[in-house]
């Protein structure tokens, strides 16, 4: 019906607090848009495993050519902090699977709280990987403010990796390790503030009431996305602070 | 093809005179906001041209420079400049996005039957990304240039004092650009086909364009990490890639060819698509062995992940590694042999119209013969030793990349030129162009085949006398080659301007684009099309309306 370009298809909204939804207009069908937009999106979330895949590689070779620095390099990492951090995005899991389900019974209120707690949750995650960066600054792992400093060819000193308490003396190339640390946890820490940014818009969205039984692409595919960047934390855990 | 629906909408042509994509809507908004895949498959066709003929230029630039052994034109840092930017701009900008971000994006949807590709902000998103990737890549040229090849090669490329940061940072977005393109497309073939249209009634370039967004898709994340990470050892010294921090440049080798070698396939099956297109419509034949060459485009994908160790037989990888590489790089052979054995067969007894489009087809079909034999050849452990990163290599992948892809563009823009505009360009300038552009390609790069077996280094500014004469040859078709392109890009944008009418259906193709008006309105069918026959029934063609004029 919608092929002649003058028709287009809309879901009723399914109350007054809710807004309708018009089906773009080379598609015929609603299903046909909301699997579209789902393929799409599981391909999307494909390349992101592999980007970071690339990380994994690079972690995995390194183990295998320094396994004495890996060793030493977890154990600088403070486990409990990581542990609590698992817990948080896991939660933060649930209740973004929660709210999708809100979404799906166009709960308009649980819907907000529960994405509310999603982003207490990628909040609490930062606070904590801030106070371990901090901690990692402290001991001279990563010192942040030589980050971007040049690097000094006649002495071959690395000037973020400083290492003040000689943990790392033994082993070759300590920073390896925290050069790895560093690139993975802030790669994903940036996709656990995209998260939060989305699911802010899924908030500011879902307040006008656009998302309802009829309609809740939108929410499905955010919460794909904060699913993958607990996953890749599932990873990420035990290779960087149990493995050792 | 089609049955129930009138061949050439019928009803809207009685109609008089209606409003197409082209002339819908005009002004510079209209176009830098439109959703339309076809208006964004045109904005593609632009830049990728003015990349080509910028990469173009570069390469002359290359080939004069090299007249004398000692070099004419630059200093040698300038000569490295030079020659990478015409292999980045070729290859990020011209040779990846070509045929998939211009003729893919118009063609797609309307040979699926379909209204539009399934993601049509993606669809723009992707041609901004292209474009941002484009200024960056600029840019970097005036941020200082860049040196280092464009395969940006550690350590050098993290010791180098250059703009290593910026054209790392465009391939990033290109990558991101190439990556969407894929997966609208795959979504679109999953999603928006036509009533009827099975697989097994796409057609081949469909079916090509579907393997290249697998490896689009599958491959490019990787580049995108491995540029990043160059960026990052840059501007913070990570040491993954780099030796003096204990890092190892050869890895970053591995994840380079990870994705640059299934790259090659991404830039080469929407070529394969296009020709096996042209094969069948210019000899009015259906295509011989359909079935295999839309398997064989996926064989090639999935072997095309295993062989990327071929790129590095010197590099010191493991012997073990290298048998394997080298036996898996013969393996893709095979699906590749089908595919031209299947052209061939396509031509064979059928009622050959030698107008341009299939002039250019035969053309790539010799070319490619010898592109990717010579292929065969470096594959090959012991022989590699000899040739690698000498101008052999340089003369077999210029085969695939100008002589195959390149050409076969040009092929599929002759093809669906009258489709697309509604107009026709000069035949007869078009035949002598694909002539010299032939004899161009050939006289250049023949005689580098020669001199590399004979030991001439890839990328060197200058050389030992003894190479002269092949170096002066090969300048000399570079030249033709260009004068060539001259006359093609002369002729086709003068046809926008002559307006020469196209007829409805000008070379008398049965794909579904060949249904819609010509060129196609906005929605790209008036009446849906509902597909009852099998792809490339020539007994359907209806030839009163194909031969009716555009309106």
């Amino acid at each position: 019906m919608s092929h002649d370009g003058h028709h287009a298809v809309v879901i009723p909204a399914p109350g007054p607090e809710f807004q309708p939804h018009t089906v773009a207009h080379h598609f015929d069908t609603p299903v046909q848009e909301f699997q579209s937009a789902k393929l799409g999106f599981w391909l999307f979330l494909a390349t992101e495993i592999l980007l970071f895949g690339g990380l994994f590689a690079a972690y995995f070779y390194f183990h295998e050519m320094y396994p004495e620095t890996f060793r030493l390099g977890g154990k600088q990492l403070d486990w409990q902090l990581g542990a609590l951090n698992t817990a948080v995005l896991l939660a933060s899991s649930w209740t973004m699977a929660m709210g999708v389900r809100a979404a799906q019974t166009s709960q308009k209120k649980l819907l907000l709280r529960y994405c509310g707690l999603t982003v207490l949750g990628a909040l609490i995650f930062m606070a904590v990987k801030f106070v371990e960066y901090s901690a990692k600054d402290a001991h001279g792992f990563v010192v942040f403010a030589d980050l971007f400093a040049p690097y000094d060819t006649a002495t071959g000193q690395i000037p973020w990796f400083q290492d003040y308490d000689g943990h790392m003396a033994g082993v070759p190339h300590g920073h390896l390790f925290f050069a790895i640390y560093l690139t993975m946890t802030a790669i994903h820490g940036l996709h656990v503030l995209i998260g939060a940014g989305l699911i802010l818009w899924i908030m500011k969205g879902a307040a006008k009431g656009r998302f309802h039984a009829g309609y809740y692409l939108p929410v499905d595919l955010v919460g794909l996305y904060w699913h993958l960047v607990d996953l890749i934390w599932i990873f990420l855990f035990p290779l960087l602070y149990l493995v050792p | 093809m089609t049955t129930n629906v009138p061949a050439l909408d019928a009803g809207a042509a009685a109609a008089g005179p209606r409003r197409n994509f082209l002339d819908v809507a005009t002004g510079f908004w209209s176009w830098a906001s439109t959703l339309d895949h076809k208006r964004i498959g045109l904005m593609y066709l632009v830049g990728v041209s003015l990349a080509f003929l910028c990469g173009g230029l570069f390469a002359l630039l290359v080939r004069l420079h090299l007249w004398e052994p000692h070099g004419t034109l630059f200093s040698n840092a300038d000569y490295n400049q030079i020659f990478t930017l015409h292999g980045a701009f070729m290859v990020f900008l011209f040779v990846i996005p070509a045929i998939p971000g211009s003729l893919g994006n118009i063609l797609l949807p309307l040979m699926l039957g379909a209204k539009d590709v399934a993601l049509p902000r993606l669809n723009l998103l992707s041609f901004y990304l292209w474009l941002v990737g484009a200024a960056l890549a600029t840019l970097a040229i005036v941020f200082g240039g860049f040196d280092t090849g464009w395969t940006f090669y550690t350590p050098y490329s993290l010791y180098t004092e250059q703009a290593v940061v910026t054209i790392g940072l465009a391939v990033f977005v290109l990558g991101f650009s190439s990556i969407f393109t894929g997966l609208n497309f795959i979504v679109t073939v999953h999603k928006l086909r036509a009533p009827g249209m099975t697989w097994f009634r796409m057609p081949l370039f469909v079916w090509a364009l579907y393997a290249t967004s697998l490896l689009q898709v599958l491959a490019t994340p990787v580049l995108g990490i491995t540029v990043l990470l160059v960026a990052f050892e840059r501007l913070y010294h990570v040491g993954i890639f780099d030796p003096r921090l204990g890092g190892d440049p050869v890895l970053f080798e591995h994840f380079f060819w990870f994705y640059s070698h299934p790259a090659v396939y991404i830039m080469v099956l929407p070529a394969f698509g296009i020709i096996s297109e042209l094969v069948s419509v210019h000899s009015r034949k259906p295509v011989f062995g359909y079935k295999l060459i839309a398997y064989s485009s996926i064989a090639i994908a999935v072997i095309s992940f295993l062989v990327w160790g071929h790129h590095m037989f010197t590099s010191g990888q493991s012997t073990y590694a290298m048998f394997a590489f080298s036996f898996l790089t013969f393996f893709v052979a095979i699906p590749t042999a089908i595919k031209e054995f299947s052209w061939v067969a396509t031509v064979w007894r059928g009622s050959i119209a030698l107008n341009s489009p299939m002039l250019y087809t035969l053309a790539f079909l010799i070319i490619f013969s010898i592109g990717g034999l010579t292929g065969v050849i470096l594959g090959a452990l012991a022989v590699n030793l000899h040739l690698h990163d000498t101008y052999f290599v340089v003369a077999h992948f210029h085969y695939v990349m100008m002589g195959s892809i390149a050409v076969a563009f040009f092929a599929g823009l002759h093809h669906w030129w009258p489709k697309i505009f509604g107009v026709m360009y000069d035949e007869f300038l078009a035949k002598i162009a694909c002539g010299i552009i032939f004899v161009g390609f050939n006289a250049t790069f023949i005689p580098q085949f020669i001199m590399g077996s004979r030991g001439m280094p890839r990328r060197y500014a200058t050389y030992v006398p003894d190479y002269t004469d092949f170096h002066k040859a090969s300048t000399i078709g570079a030249i033709v080659l260009g004068c060539g392109i001259a006359l093609m890009v002369y002729y086709l944008v003068a046809s926008l301007f002559q307006r020469r009418q196209a007829m409805q259906n000008h070379w008398g193709g049965v794909t579904l684009e060949w249904h819609a008006p010509t060129p196609p309105p906005v929605e790209n069918f008036t009446t849906p099309p509902v597909v009852t026959t099998e792809v490339y029934d020539y007994s359907t063609l209806d030839l009163d309306t194909m031969r009716r004029p555009v309106q």
